[in-house]
């Protein structure tokens, strides 16, 4: 069995020698560099731009500006395109904007010579704007007699929708009724969360160049075939004139499932003869013009009967977009249908989801896509209506939870699998669940200890809300060993190491002789949308798993042709053998060698698949967390943390390990830490840097524990869901909820920084 | 402005013209092309871009080129011995998982190197503190600090033999 070994990565080697190559790596020295102009206001227009001091410059190449740039919007999300007009991406951008959105908004742009000296052509550009105030809430962009940010949505409203799901024969009309039904519980709640960054350590870098008349962008992306097609559309050519290349790459997180800059960098080529120019971005430009996760307020309301079921919930989310669509409501929308799913509402349950153009910086995907934000409101809530009602928070949640056979009514997706009430099992024993509550219950003094647990579902991939699609190639070697090319992307998460380990054992070889090509080139890498959701293991998987039977199937015949006998054939280690007895018949070798050389019938053996998946499935897990915390400083100790995840079978255990310890530690920083603030007056960020953003570093974490229960979901090409987002889900709820138990203080906005927390625990008379 | 660098770097000495404006990680990356110095902030923030002078490590990309002049300059480049084989930090890496995306690794690496060369032991949490000017996004350092852990232990045992 290659799946489900923990064989190490792939791409270690290369790594730990510093010979794996990243975009900026490969890029050729010495390069026209190209810096962007960023406005210095965060809403408004840009009424004329005096650029002939910066012209003049030597070594300046040129200066294009906002008055410069192809007159027509393009999408930017990491979305399949559709087909279909009324479900394309919203385009609402240019590649340079007269329209101010954001402070920091990209208004011109210099290619020179060298980095500094376009540095120093940006400092001699002069730009006369006309000021609007900076709208930085919801609240704000939405009120009467505001400005909108684009014309199209004139009340700054992106979109709002409204579901309910449809409810069983009673007498209640509508989830309404049921959550104002005296005979039951009536809880509601305000929750809000906070706008964080990837920070993946590579900032967004690429290079461009024109080549056989086709432009080429070299970028650290994680959707090599979507930058393609946004590359064509941004600058209204061919999407065939287009060629990307996709290394290794530095991070990615959801921020590089956008089309960033390079339809800006291609479109600078273009205007410097096709000569190469490289746009690297600052870590500050990375903050400010790049994507983060969004900030979303929840309003909830739940009614709960006597023997603690859940009957009817409602969620209202409203989310700010900032200045640009990005994925544009999918996020609010995926949030609002994940507080849904974890548990059973027995009558009824109510969504409204809006989507809010403001001037702060853009958000867009970032690992959990909206889950983790509405988490923390479903968690916090599970714990706040178990404590006002007297419940057992873990009872509650246990008697509450998705069951197996689950259909979501709405959308279809359908629980396959779950390991949901065992993975809180395990949580519960490992962190000594019990005891804890009972030992720190009624504490006094100013430092004091708590336990806190929360739970999340987690859809795999995007299918039905759109399509899901890979394909992936099998090509034998000389040898007898073979490449796998996907479409898919390698990111640091490890899909490398898995595809090779799944192609492995679709073909019977073992892992060491698939050579896995990483480098994606749309010129010869097979179609896949790339590496979002957590999709690849389960839709590249289904695709991998087919290019790979093919492949053996070709293979076991052209051994059959040789071999003239009679008897079942099968492929095992590196040798051809006889099914019945194991009998070794030919080595793989002799047979690719043969096939490639032989005068009789020479044959390149290779497998070509596409899969369209049209299932999805959910993961589960949950987050058990032990806390110690100093009143009168504020401050959250972490003392003992673990996940627990039912991710399927695990392609390769000590890898998705190390997955979730990554996850656990950015559910950290969401939850104690990270948070990106603005000046009111000028909307400026102010803390876009790796300084003042407070990143958890080696001292800030605890040790983490990784657990899993393995479940064998029939959907999944190997019995496999999703891992790669959901680690980073239950973190912050879980943490927020100790604090609750260690203080009887309940903080609904996060991060719980010591700020935050003095202010809550003035309010609740502990200081 | 050109100014003449003379340092060895890996080993091999080498001399190159340099603008003195111009930081170490950009001699190294730019000119002398050992792209494993990565660079994630360019201010001294990340790590990801830390080489060893004569045996220190440093933040190569707020250091200055000029200052190395005469000194000794190591990158990960230059770990590996001459059959090939990894050092034990690197080795341990690569065990332990302790990689994933890979970009805070060199830098990591070298702080580590230096961390195992000191032989001293040290605690879990001395260990978290030595290596926190490192920031690593994806492994919740968990993993490398087993891997650095490792590496001290077993560089210990083959030198207390
Ligand atoms: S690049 Fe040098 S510390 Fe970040
Ligand atoms: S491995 Fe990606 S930042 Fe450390």
């Amino acid at each position: 069995m290659e799946v489900g070994k923990s064989v190490p990565r792939v791409d270690a080697f290369d790594k730990v020698t510093g010979r794996a190559r990243y975009a900026d790596d490969l890029c050729p020295r010495p390069v026209l560099e190209a810096k962007i102009l960023h406005s210095t206001i965060a809403n408004g227009w840009v009424k004329s731009m005096d650029i002939s001091r910066a012209q003049a410059l030597p070594g300046v190449v040129k200066v294009l500006t906002c008055f410069d740039v192809p007159a027509h919007q393009y999408p930017t999300p990491g979305h399949p395109w559709s087909v279909e007009e009324a479900h394309q991406d919203v385009s609402d951008r240019k590649l340079l904007n007269r329209r101010v959105r954001i402070y920091g908004d990209d208004i011109a742009a210099v290619v020179a010579q060298d980095a500094l000296t376009a540095q120093r052509a940006l400092e001699l550009i002069q730009v006369e704007y006309e000021t609007y105030p900076p709208l930085l809430t919801p609240e704000q962009a939405m009120a009467d007699g505001v400005k909108p940010l684009h014309e199209e949505f004139p009340g700054n409203v992106l979109k709002r929708h409204v579901s309910e799901i449809p409810m069983p024969e009673s007498d209640f009309k509508c989830a309404g009724d049921v959550l104002s039904f005296p005979g039951y519980h009536q809880f509601h709640g305000h929750y809000e969360t906070q706008q964080v960054q990837h920070c993946h350590l590579e900032n967004p870098v690429s290079w461009a160049y024109v080549e056989g008349g086709r432009i080429t962008v070299v970028t650290s992306t994680q959707i090599p075939h979507i930058v393609r097609r946004v590359v064509g559309q941004a600058l209204g050519i061919p999407w065939g004139s287009v060629r990307i290349l996709k290394p290794y790459i530095g991070g990615g997180f959801g921020n590089k499932q956008e089309v960033l800059y390079e339809p800006l960098n291609a479109w600078l080529c273009t205007q410097v003869g096709g000569r190469t120019v490289r746009l690297d971005l600052s870590r500050e430009e990375t903050f400010q013009n790049t994507r983060s996760r969004h900030p979303i307020s929840f309003d909830v309301r739940a009614a709960v009967d006597g023997d603690g079921f859940l009957m009817a919930r409602e969620c209202i989310a409203v989310s700010n977009q900032g200045g640009y669509a990005s994925h544009g409501h999918a996020i609010v929308s995926n949030a609002v249908t994940g507080f849904r799913q974890t548990y059973l509402d027995q009558l009824a349950h109510r969504s409204e989801a809006w989507t809010v153009y403001t001037n702060i910086a853009s958000p867009g995907a970032m690992r959990g896509y909206g889950i983790p934000q509405c988490n923390f409101a479903c968690e916090c809530m599970m714990d706040d209506i178990a404590l006002q009602f007297g419940l057992d928070p873990y009872q509650f949640r246990y008697q509450n939870l998705m069951p197996p056979g689950y259909v979501d009514p709405l959308n279809g997706i359908t629980c396959h699998s779950t390991g949901a009430r065992e993975c809180l099992e395990k949580g519960r024993e490992f962190i000594d669940w019990d005891r804890l509550r009972r030992e720190y219950q009624g504490q006094s003094g100013p430092v004091r200890r708590g336990v806190g647990m929360a739970v999340f579902s987690y859809k795999t991939g995007v299918w039905p809300i759109s399509l899901e699609t890979s394909s992936a190639r099998v090509v034998l070697n000389q040898d007898g060993t073979v490449q796998l090319q996907l479409g898919a992307t390698e990111i640091g998460q490890g899909g490398d190491t898995v595809f090779s380990q799944m192609a492995a054992q679709a073909i019977g070889i073992p892992t060491e002789d698939v050579h896995i090509v990483s480098t994606q080139d749309t010129d010869t890498a097979p179609f896949d949308t790339g590496a979002y959701a957590s999709r690849q293991t389960y839709v590249t998987g289904h695709a991998i798993k087919k290019a790979g039977l093919l492949f053996r199937e070709k293979v076991l015949a052209y051994a059959r042709e040789l071999l003239k006998r009679p008897g079942e054939l099968d492929i095992r280690g590196r040798e051809v053998v006889d099914a019945a007895s194991g009998e070794g018949l030919l080595t793989l070798a002799e047979l690719a060698s043969e096939a490639f050389y032989s005068l009789d019938h020479c044959v390149h053996i290779t497998a070509e698949a596409t899969s369209q998946c049209k299932e999805n499935t959910f993961s589960f897990g949950c987050c058990f967390a032990e806390i110690e915390v100093d009143i009168p400083v504020g401050k959250i100790k972490v003392l003992n943390i673990v996940n627990v995840h039912d991710s399927g079978r695990l392609i390769n255990p000590k890898l998705a390990e190390a997955q979730v310890h990554g996850g656990m530690s950015m559910g950290l920083g969401y939850a104690l830490s990270e948070e990106m603030k603005y000046d009111p007056k000028t909307g400026r960020l102010l803390n876009g840097n790796l300084l003042d953003y407070k990143l958890p570093t080696a001292l800030d974490h605890p040790e983490l524990h990784a657990l899993f229960v393995e479940t064998d979901d029939p959907s999944g090409p190997f019995g496999n869901k999703s891992l790669g987002e959901p680690p980073a889900i239950p973190v912050a709820a879980a943490v927020r909820n100790a604090l609750l138990h260690a203080t009887g203080v309940a903080v609904n906005t996060l991060p719980l920084s010591p700020q935050r927390l003095l202010e809550a625990f003035r309010k609740g008379g502990l200081l | 402005m050109i100014q003449v660098l003379k340092c060895t770097v890996n080993g091999k000495p080498v001399e190159l013209g340099i603008d003195p404006r111009e930081s170490l990680a950009d001699t190294l990356r730019e000119r002398l092309g050992l792209t494993s110095v990565k660079k994630g902030c360019e201010v001294g923030e990340c790590g990801a871009c830390t080489v060893l002078v004569d045996g220190v490590a440093i933040d190569s990309c707020i250091y200055l080129s000029v200052w190395a002049q005469d000194k000794h300059i190591l990158t990960v480049e230059g770990l590996q011995d001459e059959n090939g084989e990894l050092s034990p930090i690197q080795r341990t890496f690569v065990e332990e998982a302790a990689v994933q995306c890979g970009f805070c690794t060199p830098g990591i690496i070298m702080s580590a190197v230096e961390i195992v060369g000191s032989g001293r032991h040290y605690t879990r949490d001395e260990l978290r503190r030595l290596i926190s000017g490192h920031l690593c996004r994806c492994t919740g350092y968990q993993n490398i600090l087993n891997a650095v852990e490792r590496a001290v232990e077993e560089v210990h045992r083959t030198v207390g033999k």
